[in-house]
């Protein structure tokens, strides 16, 4: 009896050593050596973290990473969360905003990429020529203001739907109830709101900013395919940093460090955010 | 009824540069690079015609589907079992556990990219659907566990005590009363897993070279070699949008039921 659930975690366990285990051993190990083609492995300690640590390029990205996912969780969240409340509770408009919603979430990514880029191509888009009508001379490969602001407009193009259908999700799941006791109690829509819809949904709510969190900081593909992280390293997030040291570079070590340095910091950021978010649910009175 | 034009407006925000892309992929390259139309004049179905018609663009399309649902059946027979473990019992350590298992979630492919290679290489199972398949779980498995956790802790143990006391065996429980209440749950987990794995590029570009190489990777390859055929990539990325258009419109009454016993 006592083993069941050991048993019953079985598959997953299996699942996740080769799928995650596994591999991150295998990091930490390269991580300690100093691995170049053609020469034996030496034992290199903390050498490759302290290069990494110390490389301007890592630093530029890291701060370039935190920024971005800095805005990205400050125009998400509270966008996502008024549209889900401007969604229809009930009716064929549920549908009808569900699967348009869902669309761009199952786009690949770099579709996405290739989607932004043909829509802002100097050549062939046609964001440039509405900009030069207003006469804004907008040019994504070209000034790296336009093409950080472009990127993180695709962002949340690309993942407010989701932020939208975890909220909805919350939202609906509130008893009618509720809103009928604010109604009676003439409550003001921004006091039902705040007093009945945002303690109900903490917990998805918190659900949402960790997965925007965690997944804005492995962006990858779409800028990628859209600047190629330029103009010059403008928009070089994290993930294009440690993708090219690991495969571009020929320093395995390093590519290795960085991957662990990269990996610490998402959970130690998540971790964080976890804890302020639980604490501030807590201030609020909302339970669920 | 006036704060539903908010969403509408957002909808057609959505909608802009997906129909830029649509528009491009009916035109011709002579057209798309002359003169900007906001629909095509000179209407064209050669791009479609030069993917549907080409082994190569086929074979991708066919092996995305595969990995994506061999990835969603894998993360379904494990996570289940993990998850009712989870919202069941106590046992020791299971707040490590369950949290360790959401690290995997935060994981960024690019930092496991070389490491799968290496273990995929040894066991032989680079360029096929298995690496895919498998290397998927590092971020589907504990997003799947979490998601079906929150759906199960929404289901009474009462539940499953009633039963017992009714005289079911554990596994005519499972199948006749816990997974039919649970079913949109599994809609739910499947629709998300489903998605991250159809989407992912990064590693499945790594643990591919040519027989098993999925449409998101033929994409990016065919973006690298010789110039730029925008009428083409605009139809393949159509084309890579279909799947994705299509599962969401058959789960979608199942993901209204799933999203109102309000879990994620």
């Amino acid at each position: 009896m006592k083993q069941r659930p050991w048993l019953f975690l079985l598959p997953a366990l299996l699942l996740v050593s080769i799928s995650a285990f596994i591999p991150l051993i295998t990091v930490m190990n390269y991580s300690q050596l100093t691995l170049l083609p053609g020469t034996q492995p030496y034992f290199a300690g903390l050498e490759n973290f302290a290069t990494i640590l110390q490389d301007p390029d890592f630093q530029g990205a890291l701060w370039r990473q935190c920024l971005f996912s800095f805005l990205v969780l400050i125009t998400e969240i509270p966008l996502g969360l008024a549209l889900a409340v401007c969604m229809p509770k009930e009716g064929i408009g549920v549908g009808v905003s569900l699967v348009l919603l869902g669309i761009p979430l199952l786009i690949p990514w770099n579709v996405v990429g290739i989607i932004w880029r043909v829509f802002t191509r100097s050549d062939i888009g046609v964001l440039p020529e509405v900009f030069e009508w207003v006469g804004y001379g907008y040019n994504v490969s070209k000034f790296a203001g336009d093409a950080w602001w472009t990127v993180l407009a695709m962002d949340i193009w690309h993942w407010t739907p989701l932020v939208i259908l975890i909220c909805y999700a919350g939202i609906q799941a509130i008893p009618e109830e509720y809103y009928m006791a604010a109604k009676i109690d003439r409550a003001s829509p921004w006091k039902t709101f705040r007093y009945v819809t945002l303690p109900n949904i903490r917990g998805v709510l918190i659900i949402a900013v960790l997965l925007r969190l965690m997944d804005s900081f492995k962006i990858y593909s779409e800028p990628f395919v859209l600047t190629g992280g330029g103009p010059g390293s403008t928009t070089t997030f994290l993930s294009t940093y440690t993708s090219r040291m690991a495969i571009g570079g020929f320093q395995m070590g390093r590519g290795a460090a960085t991957s662990l340095i990269y990996f610490f910091i998402v959970i130690l950021l998540s971790f964080v955010l976890y804890i302020i978010m639980l604490n501030l649910g807590q201030g609020a009175g909302g339970d669920q | 009824m006036k704060k539903q034009y908010y969403l509408i407006l957002f909808l057609v925000f959505l909608m802009i540069p997906i129909y830029w892309m649509i528009n491009m992929s009916f035109k011709p390259n002579s057209e798309i690079l002359q003169s900007l139309t906001f629909y095509p004049h000179n209407f064209t179905l050669a791009n479609y015609e030069e993917i549907l018609t080409s082994e190569f663009w086929r074979s991708g399309y066919i092996n995305s589907i595969s990995m994506a649902v061999m990835n969603v059946i894998f993360v379904t027979i494990a996570a289940l079992p993990a998850a009712y473990a989870f919202s069941r019992w106590n046992f020791r350590g299971d707040k490590h556990l369950f949290f360790w298992f959401l690290t995997n979630r935060m994981a960024p492919p690019a930092a496991f990219m070389v490491p799968f290679f290496i273990l995929y290489s040894n066991l032989n199972l680079i360029d096929t659907y298995w690496a895919v398949a498998l290397a998927h779980c590092l971020f589907n498995l504990p997003l799947a566990i979490w998601i079906l956790e929150g759906f199960m802790s929404g289901i009474p143990k009462e539940i499953d005590e009633m039963a017992f006391i009714d005289g079911h065996s554990f596994p005519s429980f499972c199948w006749n009363i816990f997974l039919p209440l649970i079913t949109p749950g599994i809609a739910v987990t499947a629709f998300f897993t489903f998605m991250f794995s159809w989407v992912e590029l990064l590693l499945a570009r790594t643990l591919t070279n040519e027989v098993a190489q999925p449409i998101t990777v033929t994409l990016t390859r065919s973006l690298g070699a010789g110039g730029w055929d925008w009428g083409v990539l605009a139809a393949a990325g159509v084309l890579a949008m279909v799947p994705g258009a299509i599962i969401v419109y058959l789960v979608r009454d199942l993901l209204a039921t799933g999203f109102s016993m309000g879990r994620v």
